[in-house]
């Protein structure tokens, strides 16, 4: 009797999870009970970090730092150039009447947990709720977009990586503008271009960056690199495979961006209200 | 019936299994984890059964779903069921040898591992592989030692 009321109630839940939002709640609130299992489990690595980090060799050091002052030098050449060039960019858009900013803002958070099911790719952050993280935030890393916040809690959040096989991003080729969609492929190291037309300009090595189409992430982070180009003639798309740029398996210090589209996305939802509503008084 | 002791012994048990399957693992050996929550649970079960039963089976099968983001409700529903089977026949299960305990102990956790792919395949976000049988194997291969070792700390602490 007990087993059939608890089975009814589990499979109640499931649909209702799987088909509405309204068990998020729910969701969000036992996440939060639950974050300091995450926080305990990930002792062990912080510990290991912080042993790799005070017994580390002092010759190791002074290399180490010779390497990022040489790093921190290059990229500031670029930096002083990127500054001029942004400048300009803005003044160009200026020109042409449309104000977007070039920079956003970014909130730093670290890796705690890993998602133990191996069909899905998804990591667990040390920010929530509480700094600010709202679902459909863009994660990165140094060298890439890793994924997209779906879910949050009060001092954690979930995130879906690219190479989750339900994750889907819209791209553009840098070199020339070309666009297409890149999801993921529950591999590790690879994504997949979809419907690609045969004849499109694309090969081996070309960047793919954010598009920003569809409002969720910013315009022009790299996402990934192009790898194998196949022609098939018996497909009617091309078949390409691309690696991911960001180290989704390796970051530990990420950045969450708070998207500006989605702010003013926010904003454009309330005009619509607005101007619902008042649609609405004029019917009255 | 004596006045039943040593609660928090059972909840730290079960919390510290809960720990393990969240523990970040390299992913070739993501496949090969344990079953923890289940294999403890039902060492409970056959210990203590007027403890441990559907509830307790159901309550972490919620928090397994929260920590794992998975589909609320999944692991609830899995962990109730195979609760269910060994509530049946913990007395048959006391009397088993080893390998008895161990061929059963792998068909419960197979039962536990197919229901969840089951109602996945439903909702259509499974994939074909028969990987997922793998943690029954290694479930079962543990569970000799996982037994004797919770049968010391259960005697050790006086849990009845």
């Amino acid at each position: 009797m007990r087993l059939l009321v608890l089975a009814i109630i589990s499979l109640l839940l499931i649909v209702t999870d799987f088909n509405f939002r309204q068990t998020d709640v729910v969701r969000s609130g036992l996440t939060t009970l639950v974050a300091p299992i995450q926080y305990v489990v990930d002792v062990p690595s912080r510990v290991m970090g912080w042993l790799n980090r005070t017994t580390v060799d002092y010759q190791v050091l002074y290399q180490e730092n010779d390497e990022l002052k040489a790093q921190a030098l290059v990229l500031q050449r670029k930096l002083q150039k990127m500054t001029v060039l942004s400048a300009e960019n803005i003044r160009l858009r200026e020109l042409l009447n449309s104000a977007e900013k070039v920079d956003d803002n970014v909130m730093l958070a670290s890796v705690i947990g890993v998602d133990p099911d191996p069909f899905t790719h998804e990591l667990v952050l040390s920010k929530g709720s509480n700094e600010g993280v709202r679902v459909g935030y863009p994660l990165l890393d140094g060298s890439g977009v890793m994924g997209q916040v779906i879910s949050v809690s009060r001092f954690s959040s979930r995130v879906l990586l690219l190479t989750d096989s339900r994750h889907s991003i819209p791209v553009q080729i840098n070199r020339n503008g070309v666009r297409a969609i890149v999801v993921g492929t529950g591999l590790s190291d690879q994504l997949e271009l979809l419907h690609l037309p045969d004849t499109a300009d694309i090969v081996e090595g070309d960047i793919l960056v954010t598009s920003g189409l569809g409002g969720r992430f910013p315009f022009g982070y790299p996402v990934a690199t192009v790898g194998r180009v196949e022609h098939d003639p018996g497909q009617p798309f091309a078949n390409v495979q691309v690696q991911p740029n960001a180290q989704l398996t390796r970051s530990r210090q990420v950045l969450l961006v708070m998207a500006r589209e989605q702010q003013e996305m926010g904003l454009d939802e309330n005009a619509e209200e607005q101007s619902e509503t008042a649609v609405e008084g004029e019917a009255l | 019936m004596s006045q039943p002791r040593g609660g928090v012994v059972i909840y730290l048990s079960l919390l510290v299994a809960l720990m393990l399957s969240a523990l970040p693992l390299p992913e070739d050996l993501q496949w090969w984890r344990p079953e923890w929550v289940l294999l403890v649970l039902l060492y409970w079960i056959v210990a203590l059964p007027t403890r441990v039963g559907l509830g307790t089976a159901w309550i972490l099968g919620i928090l397994l779903d929260v920590l794992g983001g998975s589909l609320l409700g999944l692991n609830a529903l899995a962990l109730t069921i195979v609760a269910y089977v060994m509530i049946l026949v913990y007395q048959r299960v006391r009397m088993f040898s080893w390998l008895q305990q161990v061929l059963f102990v792998f068909a419960l956790v197979a039962l536990d591992q197919i229901i969840v792919h089951w109602v996945k395949g439903i909702l259509g976000v499974s994939s074909q592989t028969l990987m997922f049988l793998v943690p029954a194997l290694i479930s079962a291969v543990l569970w000799p030692v996982l037994f004797m070792l919770l049968r010391g700390v259960r005697r050790g602490f006086n849990v009845a």
